[in-house]
């Protein structure tokens, strides 16, 4: 390819500082982006304004797409059911008869949870859903794992709560928009859930990793109780996730704890509901109690109270949601 | 000779009788494809792990690898603050490396005057390369070895796929450069 003509501008003296302009203007420009980028960096929540009114514009589009991608996904598993249909439509019967027993046993145990419940005057709590809508996009290309929900202010979906989908958790809302949100999902390496074992009390964090499986990291180190495919559900710790929300399966151990694969795939979710915050009242206290200690780094702003209130509350909460 | 030909007055690009390539779409082509980029996160793709390359900045190394002069030095500033609205990077981390690469550009363009695709190609990964480490850097995830693992197929994924858009953005300069334009 011949070299750009114009580039010597020889005694030409406007070319001369137009050039000499041009470079000082990407200079600047370079100056700018560092400097935001130190803002950022130390205050994340600095842009959170601009970013959400920018979603809020570009999300319709980004909604059509969501609508496309829940079609070519289920076009897809229509023809992936053909293969192999006789033998797993067997072995699903044998499931289904198996699940009918056990969704008996659990009606009775519900009917038995109630009236203990009611024994012990304790209140089931408002858990109606805040919005349901569609996960429209996410930071595909970014190291940070976060997904944009067509949900907003508007709706009444507010920051810190969580979204769940029929599968289990999916994230927590970070930051919330007119009509669109910022979800922090459990993959991002700075998400960090209380969840326990559902058929114990062996209680554990859930860390994101990089890779899209999470870290169940033990509260209570000694011999690994853990065993592949034990199911983690949310503990209620902290006051955010209310308890008994799937999180993730074990599928490796690892010295303090072990590797899980998330339950709800977001990639694989349609519409995903947006719950209140579990304990308002709790978490707010625990985060005016926070503000006070200053930040050393540069994690989000409402990390830091879910991370103090899981370690404060984690005995009562567990007292609380036994079952 | 219309006749004959129908085509023989038109080329590639259209008619070649009273017809002139629009000053609008030869600017706004190149802009308007690197902004679509990035507005890549709004693709129906929710990934558990980063993976899609980052197209904004591809899109943008292309078209200025391509036509050099056709952006200007400072585009860098305009197009990395609109990549940082969507990115999910922290504000302002777009804006330095958008700058940085095309000043990058320009030098090495002023130390290798001739260049051919290869060449193009190597410059891109390169500047892929560094653009995906310091972009992790500076995201706030946690540094593990997963992470760094994770960034792997991804540049090689942003390294093939380069081609592609280059590819795509000399489609688009066809278009550029139409005459739409009726004179008289």
């Amino acid at each position: 390819m011949a070299p750009p003509a114009g580039r010597r501008t020889g005694a030409n003296r406007r070319a001369q500082l137009g050039l000499f302009a041009g470079y000082l203007v990407a200079g600047l420009g370079a100056v700018i982006g560092a400097l935001l980028l130190l803002i950022s960096i130390f205050r994340p929540e600095a842009f959170s304004g601009l970013r959400s009114m920018a979603v809020d514009i570009a999300s319709p589009a980004g909604e059509t797409g969501a609508e496309g991608r829940t079609d070519s996904l289920s076009v897809l598993e229509a023809v992936a059911g053909y293969y192999r249909a006789g033998s797993r439509n067997a072995e699903m019967r044998r499931e289904m008869q198996i699940a009918r027993v056990r969704l008996a046993e659990a009606d009775a145990l519900g009917a038995e949870n109630r009236r203990l419940r009611a024994l012990l005057k304790l209140s089931e709590g408002d858990t109606g859903p805040v919005a349901v809508a569609r996960l429209i996009g996410s930071t595909a290309s970014s190291a940070r794992r976060f997904a944009y929900l067509s949900a907003g202010r508007r709706d009444g979906v507010l920051p810190g709560m969580p979204v769940t989908s029929p599968l289990g958790l999916v994230g927590r809302v970070l930051e919330a928009g007119r009509s669109s949100s910022r979800v922090l999902l459990l993959t991002d390496s700075e998400s960090m859930v209380p969840v326990r074992r559902a058929t114990d009390d062996v209680v554990a964090f859930a860390e994101g990793r990089a890779d899209g499986s999470l870290r169940l990291r033990l509260i209570n180190l000694g011999i690994n109780p853990i065993k592949v495919g034990d199911v983690f559900v949310t503990s209620g710790a902290g006051g955010l996730f209310r308890p008994g929300v799937a999180v993730a399966m074990a599928t490796r151990l690892t010295n303090d704890g072990a590797i899980a694969q998330l339950l709800s795939n977001p990639a694989a979710t349609d519409m995903v509901v947006v719950e209140p915050i579990w304990q308002r009242e709790a978490v707010a206290a625990v985060a005016s109690d926070s503000a006070q200690i200053p930040q050393t780094d540069g994690a989000e702003a409402d990390d830091a109270p879910g991370a103090s209130a899981q370690g404060v509350t984690t005995g009562a909460a567990e007292a609380g949601d036994a079952q | 000779m219309e006749q004959l030909n129908p085509r023989s007055r038109s080329d590639a690009f259209g008619s070649k009788l009273d017809r002139a390539p629009s000053q609008t779409l030869a600017i706004a082509v190149p802009w308007a494809t690197i902004l679509i980029g990035s507005l890549a996160p709004f693709l129906p793709v929710i990934s558990p792990a980063p993976i899609l390359p980052p197209l904004g900045f591809l899109f943008m190394i292309a078209w200025r690898l391509m036509r050099p002069g056709l952006l200007p030095l400072w585009a860098g500033l305009p197009l990395g603050l609109f990549d940082d609205l969507f990115s999910g990077q922290p504000f302002g981390s777009a804006t330095l490396l958008f700058s940085l690469a095309l000043i990058a550009i320009d030098l090495i363009e002023a130390r290798f005057p001739w260049r051919n695709f290869w060449q193009d190609w190597l410059t891109a990964s390169v500047l892929t390369l560094v653009y995906l480490s310091i972009a992790a850097l500076v995201s706030g995830a946690k540094l593990t070895l997963v992470q760094l693992q994770v960034i792997g197929p991804q540049l090689l994924l942003s390294i093939i796929v380069f081609p592609i858009i280059a590819r795509m953005a000399a489609l688009l300069d066809r278009l550029r450069l139409m005459r739409v334009r009726r004179l008289g």
